[in-house]
């Protein structure tokens, strides 16, 4: 159906409508030209609007805790229909991982003790990392190309900005932002998080960095040959202090010229809660920002 | 059907009609309320590692103005925008800039052309989701200081598909807001 546009924005010869159209586009303008300052102040500094944010985060709370506990039934009602059809064939397959993963448990335990005997001999103790929070994945910025998400604990619980998130399966991200009762995760997906790790056989380090799309980038530190396969597991290094070593990160499935590309091996989506971690090396992370604060501007190359 | 039909006038859904009038506050706060609630999207079941939803809110946006061109006024993109900059995960502003700056496209395409129809609706509304879709990852691309790669390519097909549902739910919250519910 086609027909003619509305005639209704013109004011006719009434000065006040006149006045209003013409104080509408003025507003409107000004707009243009305030979100562009504002854009510019958030850009330079990016925790400059969190109050707001935090606000609003609050007040939409309730919200979001409705949405993560629609989802979790969602799935359990899906496995469990999954579950009546595949019970038989998963049955046999559980049976046989079961006796495997015996066996493996018994070599590990054995292993434990071991590391644990030569730990005593070099004199290295462990903290035990206690978790601040256990929580929900409440929302998460499913329309921008920033990856956040949204915590149902904050700086009530003990959550503070820097702390490591991961679920069951991996690593999640770290908390950007708190409020009382809510808390801003960046995901490992984003591009601005780049995450410490090395390979789970042997040790390799690389770092990951988030596409945005998904999908996430493993970059080797030394470059040259390519040694990444297809499959390759990678976990947290514990290097830079954020996040505590040995949390599954990602799985390498396309290797490239000079890393590859890989998924997470914890997807949000998938996470019923996730857990809240102390900063692993605190001490470590502070004189790291004090000595990158006090540094001079690193030199330039010249260029001929 | 994935909407339910309802009758052609607000009128004929309600029993008393005579000396009724739409209320004046639900009329002008349901298009609000509904594209804020839009903004809110976020706060969904779907927590998602990728940008998969579309952006529900400016697709509402869109919609109302395309349906009702004065109901809402040209400055509503600084208030809305702000609104959508809250939950959005974009740097602050950026909302309030494209928003803005939609709402005066739109005043430019309506003058520029004499007549309306659907398909042009829809093109205008695909070609105004790609250039926010765009300028979004752009801003987000300067916030991380990396350039984002095509993202947006999944997410601006569904926008586009999914867009002619929103102005049909548009139309029928449209219905809604017109109830004759007030006592004259």
């Amino acid at each position: 159906m086609v027909m003619a546009r509305s005639q209704d924005r013109r004011p006719g010869f009434s000065r006040r409508a006149q006045y209003g159209i013409f104080t509408g586009y003025v507003v409107a303008i000004a707009g243009v030209v305030a979100g562009l300052a504002l854009l510019v102040v958030s850009l330079v500094n990016p925790g400059a609007f969190s109050f707001a944010r935090a606000t609003a985060a609050e007040v939409a709370r309730p919200m979001g805790q409705a949405g993560a506990q629609t989802r979790v039934a969602g799935q359990s009602v899906f496995s469990v229909i999954a579950g009546y059809l595949n019970s038989g064939r998963q049955n046999a397959l559980l049976n046989r991982e079961v006796a495997v993963a015996r066996a493996n448990a018994i070599t590990m335990r054995a292993v434990q003790d071991e590391n644990l005997r030569l730990k005593a001999l070099l004199g290295i103790r462990d903290p035990a990392i206690m978790p601040v929070a256990t929580t929900r994945l409440i929302g998460s910025t499913s329309a921008s190309a920033r990856r956040f998400a949204v915590l149902n604990s904050g700086s009530s619980q003990g959550v503070r900005q820097g702390q490591p998130v991961r679920s069951a399966t991996g690593l999640i991200g770290r908390v950007v932002e708190t409020s009382p009762n809510t808390a801003r995760v960046l995901l490992v997906t984003d591009p601005d998080n780049v995450v410490p790790v090395r390979r789970a056989g042997d040790g390799l380090a690389a770092f990951v960095q988030g596409g945005s799309n998904g999908r996430i980038e493993i970059r080797l530190i030394n470059s040259g040959t390519n040694p990444i396969h297809k499959g390759d597991v990678f976990v947290t290094s514990g290097s830079g202090g954020i996040y505590p070593p040995n949390i599954p990160v990602a799985v390498a499935t396309a290797p490239h010229h000079d890393g590859a590309e890989g998924h997470l091996a914890s997807d949000p989506a998938d996470a019923d809660f996730v857990v809240v971690m102390p900063v692993f090396q605190a001490t470590a992370v502070s004189a790291l920002d004090a000595s990158q604060k006090a540094a001079p501007p690193a030199p330039e190359d010249e260029t001929p | 059907m994935i909407l339910p039909r309802l009758p052609a006038r607000p009128e004929d859904l309600v029993r008393n009609r005579i000396n009724r009038a739409p209320s004046p506050a639900f009329s002008i706060g349901l298009p609000l309320v509904s594209i804020m609630l839009a903004s809110m999207v976020t706060f969904s079941p779907v927590v998602a590692s990728a940008p998969v939803l579309p952006p529900f809110a400016f697709m509402m946006l869109l919609a109302w103005r395309m349906l009702r061109p004065s109901l809402l006024p040209v400055w509503i993109g600084l208030p809305l925008g702000a609104f959508d900059d809250l939950f959005s995960g974009q740097p602050f502003g950026s909302g309030i800039v494209l928003w803005s700056a939609t709402m005066l496209a739109m005043e430019a395409i309506d003058g520029r052309f004499l007549w309306r129809g659907f398909v042009q609706d829809w093109l205008a509304g695909s070609a105004l989701m790609a250039a926010y879709l765009f300028l979004s990852a752009t801003f987000a691309g300067f916030a991380t200081g990396y350039p984002l790669p095509l993202t947006i390519g999944p997410q601006l097909l569904l926008s586009v598909v999914l867009f002619p549902l929103v102005t049909r739910l548009v139309s029928l919250l449209d219905r809604v807001r017109l109830l004759p519910l007030r006592k004259v």
